[in-house]
């Protein structure tokens, strides 16, 4: 147990839950707004690949970092685009399409990397963001080493959180996207597109999720490999319903798996570590995952109109 | 006309025709409105009131003709400039979310989509002030989810007024009012005709027309048959134009009951959200009796339709066959047992819409010894089985391969009455059997339902319509806040008195407003 | 735009979108060599010959589809259901690891491969079972479930192949110990290299085609599957159907892992499954979830593999275009079936 405490109180430990929880931030924040549009984006796994490689391959090429995430955002957005062209207007089965998009980006991102790299062996690395050095409080004790060590993209995402939250619950936008996803035949009655809405919200979300991949290349790793996501895209959708689709909850949730994520990628150096085997803690968190759902399986107010396709004039 | 009369005409529609694949929903169909006017749009079923309207709104493109409001033509296809236009709509289905505030509902889409902040608090005066205007009371912060069906239809109008409409259009505005508050919803528009709004009248219900509606327009499929000043004409007439004929619905004649088949002894079931459970209920289905069940939707009618038909068990009390508690209770038992049901919903819980008839035929028998042996399936006595219903139940279909969706509401219903009435049950649950179906589909069903009472069976109607239920019920109850009514035998009762009992009145316990 | 259904689609229509689908599936093809800086008409020959060009290359077109026979039928039965059965990548290699506990040596000769058989039925379809429980009992959605599951499942395989199952003789390679001879399936023909997995794959095809179509329990899964509300009106016992669906469909999943590792590997590690669980999806969404149409798609996707494998080596392609194409082949045909059916109107 007292492995486990000095774990907790130690700087470095926080600094790790803030970094592994920035992805899963970001990309939860996309998945949670593709939902309370009413469309359930099982393309998650696949757009975070793709954004982890458009990310990394474009500053690999000479754009600066930010113009890397923006190429990686475009290319989610094009995913976002294709997936929504499928589901909303046409209607068709969310998860298959869904999944049929996490297989073509993935094939997308390793076909293009054997394309472009055809002759290395290792990934070759980048420049990744590096810590932003904040006067004073970077050099706080403790706090400054836990929390104030994060590189630009970590608070971009924390900001983007805070974002969602604001346009969902504070502007005549937000209320039409929620809207949407409660019962789009009110979104309709009242002069605004469904198809329009819907479509915006998974080109936006799906957005978002790259720019989550991107942060695995571009600031965490520096280099891409083909299973760096790992589930990191499905964790997501957990997270989304754990969160009870809502911003603040969702974002308390990846840090919460982030630090239990965390937690066994240092226990597996302790004594502990050594008495179990690895993959155990491995595991963990998809564990974790399944339990999650599992507690929050009857709370949460699921949007009424999730994975309801809408077909005007139909009712 | 004169040039002050013309100026008058608030609203044009100029030759509208709509196709539906084979159906002509409309037929070149003209028809004005002048500022501070009730028109009544008058037709049974499937006349095409509906697809008008939605044309008007701009959920429908029409093939031909074009809409005028205001003496500028209105782009086809578009809700919102049928909105910035002043056209307000509501919904026999009520286009509203649940899980959102009455506010929010109200103001989507109200302002520009990219603007910040949501301006509340002006929003709140300003819905607020409309209320007081017009009669609409409604607590503006309220979860729409958990409002009664009255108040959801306040909020509906109320999303007209705030966007400053200046033409109301109401489809079936009454189905689902009690008659107390259809005369409040009455005099909510005449205020609003006051004030210059004008308005459209959607309704099936002759009374009504006569009562609300300065002029009336009747449809029958898909054409304007006739246009009278309701000051002028009658029932009879306007019921004459309606169904192009006289109107012969089949009434029930008393019969004396035999034994109670299945009876609720003190029956309570839990709530469901907003809409109540039982409350202590005690019925008796008898012999040979049709038991109306009044009242307005979501007052407990789900509930004990899905207690009978086996989908649920009472939280408290006692459920009896022929006297005997029930035992391991379900659907399939409930078959067994001899309890016919017909849903309410036919289109997602009678039938399955890509099945073809002989499955959807089978759908509750494929189990007994005539379908299957051993888990195997006989599908050529599955088959023989659906083309008796089809024969003996009037259904009009290409055959049994064809897939249910195919069929209209009236055969598809056909088809489920014959699957309910093919074991002769000895209890019947009709829940809604003719909504949405035309004049002659009612006439078949509702005999049908006769024929069977007259043969010893035991049926439960739950229906909204009073004249309905008053027509076929040989004894009455009404259902409200999960409440049961005593039982009112044929004829002892007036339509107010109903009315009354709809809206909570009369229950121990006080008067608790609906 | 909007949807409209069509009540008698033509025949033209319903063979012209589907063959539509496939037309562009082979233009993106084409497209995707072109940017590869091949010849598209040569790289898309190259595929069809590396697939069916010779025995040797149908041999390993047929070895391929066996295990994505079993995985889409498996995916096929669930989504029938509309039970979103995403894991059989996990149950395959629940499957795989009972051939290996059983066919090592602990069972006479005689029984070891039916027994094995029934053993890597009954752990995929336990595997399953769980999922569904959560989803019957307490609403939690299958889809996630099942796969996270295919990744604990991994680490699971992982560990056992570093520590309890690992192969003394292995060299440090994380492998199992090798199946006893008569723990292996036989070949079909002597001196060809097609072991019976495949031909238990149709055997299997033609079995869940006719309980699909003539028992009770098919017409309770395609039911439950189109309106779980109507099933449940009408008497159908829905979670124990949705239940029995998921064992059926566990149980195959696993057949795919067992047959690979008792017919094909005759050991088990780490890379058995190139994702065959997740293909399934593909195979089993191309054909229509038919079962038999699976034996034909199976055999498709798996041509597509091995002939882009082999225009990967000739033509310098990267072989990830095989996943590319089935990716596009799925959504393609998706919208075209789609397109049978509905007529698209203005307003």
């Amino acid at each position: 147990m007292s492995e486990v405490i000095d774990i907790l109180i130690s700087a470095s430990f926080w600094a790790a839950v803030i970094r592994i929880a920035t992805p899963l931030i970001l990309a939860t924040m996309g998945e949670l707004i593709c939902e309370r549009a009413g469309v359930l984006n099982l393309g998650i796994e696949g757009i975070m690949v793709i954004g982890a490689f458009a990310g990394w391959m474009a500053v690999y090429q000479g754009l600066p970092l930010w113009g890397g995430v923006a190429v990686a955002m475009g290319a989610g957005m094009l995913f976002g685009l294709l997936h929504s062209t499928l589901t909303v207007p046409f209607g068709l089965s969310q998860h298959v399409v869904g999944l049929g998009i996490t297989l073509l980006a993935t094939a997308s991102a390793s076909f293009a990397y054997r394309l472009m790299l055809p002759e290395v062996t290792s990934p070759p690395k980048i420049e990744p963001f590096q810590p932003l050095d904040i006067p004073v409080l970077s050099d706080l004790p403790f706090l400054g080493q836990a929390i104030f060590s994060q590189t630009a993209l970590t608070w971009a995402a924390f900001a983007m959180a805070g974002a969602v939250a604001l346009v969902l619950y504070r502007t005549p936008l937000g209320l039409a996207v929620r809207a949407a996803g409660e019962n789009p035949a009110a979104v309709e009655a009242q002069g605004l597109s469904v198809t329009g809405l819907r479509m915006g919200a998974v080109m936006v979300g799906s957005g978002l999720m790259a720019v989550g991949g991107a942060f695995l290349t571009l600031s965490a790793f520096s280099s891409f490999f083909f299973e760096m996501v790992n589930g990191r895209g499905w964790v997501c959708i957990a997270l989304v319903v754990f969160g009870a689709w809502k911003p603040g909850k969702a974002v308390l949730g990846a840090i919460l798996f982030a630090a239990f994520d965390a937690l066994q990628i240092r226990l597996q150096q302790t004594p502990i570590g050594a008495v179990l085997p690895y993959q155990l803690f491995l595991a963990a968190p998809y564990i974790l995952s399944i339990l999650a759902l599992v507690l929050m399986s009857r709370r949460a107010e699921v949007p009424a109109a999730l994975m309801v396709p809408y077909n005007k004039g139909e009712r | 006309m004169t040039a002050e009369e013309k100026a008058q005409v608030v609203l044009r529609l100029d030759g509208i025709t709509k196709r539906f694949g084979a159906l002509t929903a409309n037929d070149t169909i003209n028809l004005t409105l002048r500022q501070g006017e009730v028109v009544a749009l008058l037709g049974e079923n499937g006349a095409g009131k509906t697809t008008l309207m939605n044309i008007l709104f701009g959920h429908y493109v029409a093939d031909a003709g074009g809409v005028e409001v205001f003496g500028h033509p209105l782009p086809p296809g578009n809700p919102r400039a049928a909105l910035a236009a002043g056209v307000g709509m509501v919904h026999q289905h009520f286009t509203l979310a649940g899980n959102l505030s009455v506010l929010d509902n109200i103001t989507l889409g109200t302002k520009g989509l990219w603007s910040l902040g949501s301006g509340k608090s002006a929003a709140r005066a300003k819905v607020k002030a409309l209320s007081r205007d017009f009669g609409l009371v409604v607590d503006p912060g309220a979860k729409v989810g958990r409002l009664s069906v009255g108040e959801r239809q306040r909020v509906e109008i109320l999303k007209a007024l705030y966007r400053d409409a200046r033409i109301l259009i109401l489809d079936e505005p009454t189905a689902v009012l009690t008659p107390q508050e259809a005369e409040a919803l009455f005099a909510t528009l005449r205020r609003a005709t006051a004030l210059g709004l004008s308005v459209i009248f959607i309704s099936h219900k002759l009374h009504e027309v006569m009562s609300i509606a300065d002029r009336c327009v009747v449809l029958r499929h898909g054409r304007v048959v006739g246009e009278v000043d309701t000051h002028t004409t009658d029932k009879t007439q306007l019921a004459a134009l309606m169904v192009g004929g006289e109107l012969t619905l089949p009434r029930a004649e008393a019969r004396t009951p035999g034994a109670p088949l299945l009876s609720l002894e003190r029956v309570s079931t839990p709530d469901r959200g907003a809409v109540p459970g039982l409350k202590d209920v005690s019925l008796s289905l008898c012999a040979g009796q049709i038991t109306g069940l009044a009242g307005v939707s979501g007052n407990g009618q789900a509930a004990l339709a899905d207690l009978i038909a086996g989908l649920a068990l009472p939280a408290s009390g006692q459920l009896a066959l022929r006297g005997s508690a029930v035992v391991g209770w379900s659907p399939r038992v409930a078959l067994a047992m001899g309890v016919g049901r017909i849903p309410e919903d036919r289109h997602h819980t009678g039938s399955i819409a890509d099945f073809d008839l002989t499955e959807n035929a089978v759908l509750e028998a494929y189990r007994t010894p005539r379908f299957s042996r051993r888990g195997w399936m006989d599908w050529r006595a599955a088959r023989r089985f659906a083309e008796e219903l089809i024969k003996g139940y009037d259904v009009r279909c290409p055959g049994p391969d064809t897939r249910i969706r195919l069929l209209s509401g009236g055969n598809m219903q056909k088809l489920i009455l014959g699957r309910a009435m093919a074991p002769d049950p000895a209890i019947l649950l009709a829940n809604q059997p003719v909504r949405g179906l035309d004049v002659g589909a009612i006439a078949y069903v509702q005999s049908q339902l006769i024929s069977a009472r007259d043969r010893g069976a035991a049926i439960l109607l739950i229906s909204e319509d009073l004249d309905e239920i008053m027509g076929l019920s040989d004894v009455i109850h009404v259902v409200s806040q999960g409440r049961l009514s005593p039982a009112f035998p044929r004829g002892s009762v007036a339509v107010a008195d109903l009315g009354l009992w709809m809206a909570g009145q009369g229950f121990e316990g006080g008067r608790h407003a609906a | 735009m909007r949807l409209e259904p069509i009540a008698n689609p033509t025949t033209a229509r319903r063979l012209g979108y589907p063959a539509l689908a496939i037309l562009a599936t082979l233009a993106v093809a084409a497209l995707l060599a072109r940017i590869a800086g091949a010849d598209p008409l040569a790289a898309l020959g190259q595929i069809a010959t590396g697939a069916l060009g010779s025995k040797l290359a149908i041999l390993e077109t047929l070895n391929r589809a066996t295990p994505l026979i079993f995985t889409g039928l498996a995916v096929a039965v669930a989504f029938r259901a509309k039970l979103w059965n995403i894991g059989a990548e996990a149950q395959l290699y629940a499957g795989a690891i009972m051939a290996v506990v059983l066919g090592t040596g602990a069972l006479g000769s005689p029984l070891v491969l039916p027994v094995s058989a029934l053993a890597a039925l009954l752990a995929g379809a336990m595997l399953l079972l769980g999922p569904v429980l959560l989803k019957t009992r307490l609403g939690v959605d299958e889809v996630v479930t099942t796969l996270l599951l295919n990744f604990i499942m991994l680490l699971f395989v992982s560990y056992l192949l570093e520590g309890p199952m690992k192969d003394p003789m292995g060299m440090g390679w994380p492998k199992s110990a090798a199946l006893t001879p008569e723990a292996r399936l036989p070949r079909i023909v002597d001196g060809l290299r097609l072991h019976w997995g495949f031909g238990l794959a149709l055997i299997a095809a033609v079995l869940v085609w006719l309980i699909q179509i003539r028992t009770t329990l098919g017409f309770e899964i395609r039911a439950v599957g189109q309106s779980p509300e109507a099933a449940r009106f009408a008497g159908m016992p829905v979670n124990a159907v949705l239940v029995k669906t998921a064992l059926l469909s566990g149980g195959l999943a696993a057949l795919a892992g067992w047959s690979e590792v008792a017919g094909l590997k005759g050991h088990l590690s780490q890379d058995l499954s190139p994702g065959f669980g997740y293909t399934g999806i593909i195979v089993a969404m191309l054909a229509l979830l038919h079962p038999l149409g699976v034996v034909l798609s199976a055999l498709f996707v798996a041509g597509i593999f091995v002939g882009s494998d082999a225009m990967s080596r000739a033509a310098g392609v990267p072989t990830y275009i095989a996943d590319m194409l089935l990716a596009t082949a799925l959504l393609f045909m998706v919208l075209a079936i789609l397109l049978t059916r509905v007529r698209v109107v203005r307003g």
